[in-house]
């Protein structure tokens, strides 16, 4: 392992606040978050986080809502928060019995390449019911599950909370968040407090689908539901958020990505939106997406969207190839914003020859004609003003490199900028171009994160030389950067090289990121 | 020219090829993922001297979208019904919709049972039992291939007739908007919404009979 034959040392002295913090900003349309907030948040909700969850009932949807048409279902009073689990004995015989059974055909658990998966997803309900795997069909699971659930409910007992496990390489991780018990089985180098923030993804991923009072109604009506009757079709999106979660930063970085471009342009296109859609009463958010980069987002003053929120529509959209054909009305509900309710989306792309996907989100359920109208009109407008062009060229560019920048030490980058929740990188570059090397980069780039931000021993600056990069992580006051350089880089080198990058940074800031926050 | 348009809506479980159906007839057949939610398709054809203008709703078939279902067969004139020839479920789940909707639609609307995957060998659902069916709801039956492209175009053909009928028949449906083409401006007519509001027409004692005639054609 790399990590362990390396020097790690802190540079505090060689390397000083720069004074610039590229693409910041006191506009922001996005809710600024540390990555772990949502690990603090699950550590601390610990025991009583049914509690929390059910008392969360204000709904942002039904204060939009002026004449509360629709109906929200509140969910039930917090009667069974102190409600502890425990194995009875027919439980446990049955667990027995079924742990018996294991050697039937096609068990998963004899099969080598399943057992060499590097990263396993469980889902399953506090009851033990199998609701999904990542790599086999649940069904074949139901003894392991029915061991997360004993392990689970027999912490639980002694009124405490299972956290992980660790065995050797592996990491068992588990997230218990309302009805549901959710297991990382990995062998990847990521944390805990990582794994937990994609198991939390996860689960957020089903309450965009169901909504948090579904959800809890279901299984507070029947506790032994089978969640997968609801869940039919969305398994994929579960799958395709895990494998986007692989090889994306903006998920641990906790930020998005912006399609560059120049800033008139992207004016112009945010100004369109709004005259456009001006009128329309109810229309809370309208997101413009391009190869998975925003391209602008308009927002209803007084709302803001959570970058997770934003990542769950990212999935989508990245994930349904039937949103291309048609004009879609879509229930979605963002668990960040409201996750008790449903709202609307008009989701469309622009036009044959301009495939950026434009959603429009409202509370209100009977609009999608008055939404269908406006997508027309906007279109238009931006194709008299050139803005479909702008935004294909800017599609089709292959991204610039940092040596296109004039950094030939410098391989690749992430730049997180704090008060925006926007990140910004660089394409990949030899030798990172297989799948294998991206992704082994993105687990450096992970390594750091968590060392930065260990909740024990937090770090602000981090210079390493490995086996086959030198890598820096830094975290200033306005920014994360994490640098890869060429191995045999020295200090001073890398650090005129990343006083550089940040005045390059500073320099296209209007083109790469969103620096004011349009409201309708 | 006449020009008449009409609100259809897709209906069936999930996995039966509603949206493949729709893709396949305006040409963009591919394989889709699940639609969620439900999307909104035109389509136009022409019978005769006679345009057809049909909004055609495609709803999604997983069972948590089954609440939302008014929403798309309120005020429609036609409803297309697939199921899988190969899953007996899916059929019966036919029924359900059917009923559904004779409690909850009150405006006379163009049925069609539609038999999807004829390419498969494994078939679940017997040509007589399905055709008997459609007859006794006042229904067309037609067994198809969307991958095969079998049989597409003729359904849609006969949702365009049955809406005619309907119109000649019935000279009350005011829910099936009637244009003369020199007065009428192509793609401004207003749409019909998938909303709670509901023309006056609709509300009238008078169409509150309780026998809900559906036409054939």
């Amino acid at each position: 392992m790399a990590a362990k034959e390396s020097a790690v040392e802190t540079i505090d002295d060689g390397i000083a606040e720069p004074g610039i913090e590229p693409g910041a900003s006191s506009e922001t349309m996005l809710v600024t978050t540390d990555s772990f907030d949502e690990y603090e948040q699950e550590m601390s909700s610990s025991i009583d986080g049914d509690r929390q969850m059910k008392e969360s009932t204000g709904s942002t949807i039904s204060e939009i809502q002026e004449d509360s048409t629709q109906d929200i279902p509140i969910s039930a009073s917090p009667q069974e928060s102190g409600k502890t689990l425990s194995l009875d004995d027919a439980e446990m015989d049955d667990v027995a019995h079924r742990l018996g059974q294991s050697n039937i055909d096609g068990d998963p658990l004899r099969c080598k390449a399943w057992l060499a998966q590097k990263k396993h997803i469980f889902i399953l309900s506090q009851a033990g019911k199998p609701i999904y795997s990542r790599y086999s069909s649940e069904d074949k699971l139901v003894t392991v599950m029915g061991v997360m659930q004993a392990l689970v409910s027999f912490v639980q007992a002694g009124s405490d909370m299972i956290r992980s496990v660790h065995a050797g390489d592996t990491n068992f991780v588990f997230v218990v968040k309302g009805p549901l018990i959710l297991v990382a089985v990995s062998k990847t180098l990521e944390s805990v407090p990582q794994l937990t923030l994609q198991l939390t993804y996860v689960y957020n991923q089903i309450i965009s689908v169901l909504t948090q009072s579904q959800l809890n109604r279901v299984y507070d009506q029947r506790r032994n539901f089978d969640l997968r009757r609801l869940l039919t079709g969305s398994e994929r999106l579960i799958d395709h958020l895990l494998n986007f979660m692989d090889r994306e930063p903006a998920f641990f970085l906790g930020a998005i990505k912006c399609l560059p471009l120049l800033p008139s342009m992207r004016s112009s296109i945010t100004q369109t939106i709004i005259q456009t859609c001006a009128k329309i009463k109810n229309l809370v958010f309208a997101i413009l997406l391009a190869n998975n980069q925003l391209v602008t987002l308009v927002r209803m003053n007084k709302f803001f969207l959570h970058p997770m929120d934003l990542h769950i529509i990212q999935n989508l959209v990245d994930s349904s190839e039937s949103l291309k054909t048609a004009e879609s009305w879509t229930p979605i509900c963002l668990p960040k914003f409201d996750s008790n309710g449903y709202m609307h989306g008009h989701v469309s792309y622009l036009s044959e020859d301009c495939q950026a996907c434009l959603l429009l989100l409202t509370v209100d359920r009977d609009v999608f004609f008055v939404l269908s109208d406006a997508k027309q009109k906007i279109v238009e407008k931006l194709r008299r003003t050139n803005c479909l062009e702008a935004i294909n060229e800017s599609m089709n560019k292959p991204t610039i490199t940092t040596a296109d920048i004039g950094l030939p030490d410098m391989r690749h980058v992430l730049y997180k900028c704090k008060s925006t929740a926007q990140f910004w990188n660089p394409g990949f570059q030899p030798p990172y171009t297989t799948d294998e090397e991206i992704e082994r980069l993105l687990g450096l780039y992970q390594c750091l994160h968590h060392r930065l931000h260990s909740p024990s021993r937090p770090l602000k600056l981090i210079f390493q030389q490995l086996d086959k990069e030198t890598m820096l992580a830094w975290v200033a006051s306005g920014f994360e950067l994490y640098v890869t350089f060429e191995p045999l880089v020295t200090k001073p080198d890398a650090i005129e090289a990343v006083s550089k990058l940040l005045k390059w940074i500073k320099k296209e800031e209007e083109r790469l990121f969103i620096l004011n926050s349009p409201t309708f | 020219m006449k020009t008449i348009e009409g609100k259809v809506v897709l209906l069936g479980s999930q996995g039966v090829g509603k949206t493949s159906l729709i893709g396949r007839y305006i040409g963009n057949f591919d394989n889709v993922s699940p639609t969620i939610g439900a999307s909104f398709f035109n389509c136009k054809l022409n019978l005769g001297d006679m345009k057809i203008k049909l909004h055609v709703w495609d709803t999604a078939g997983q069972e948590r979208f089954r609440s939302m279902a008014p929403m798309y067969y309120r005020n429609a004139n036609a409803a297309m019904l697939v199921f899988d020839l190969t899953q007996y479920n899916s059929f019966a789940a036919i029924k359900g919709w059917v009923k559904e909707l004779q409690q909850n639609v009150e405006d006379t609307m163009v049925l069609a049972v539609i038999g999807n995957k004829s390419d498969l060998h494994q078939r679940q659902v017997d040509g007589e039992e399905g055709q008997k069916y459609a007859t006794s709801i006042g229904a067309t039956y037609h067994e198809i291939s969307v991958l095969h492209n079998e049989g597409v175009e003729t359904v849609f053909l006969a949702i365009a007739k049955g809406l005619l009928r309907m119109v000649s028949d019935n000279t009350d449906i005011t829910s099936v908007k009637i244009f003369d083409s020199s007065s009428f401006f192509n793609g401004d007519g207003m749409p019909l919404l998938p909303s709670v509001e509901e023309s006056p027409q609709n509300t009238s004692i008078a169409h509150g009979i309780l026998e809900k005639p559906f036409t054939c054609c």
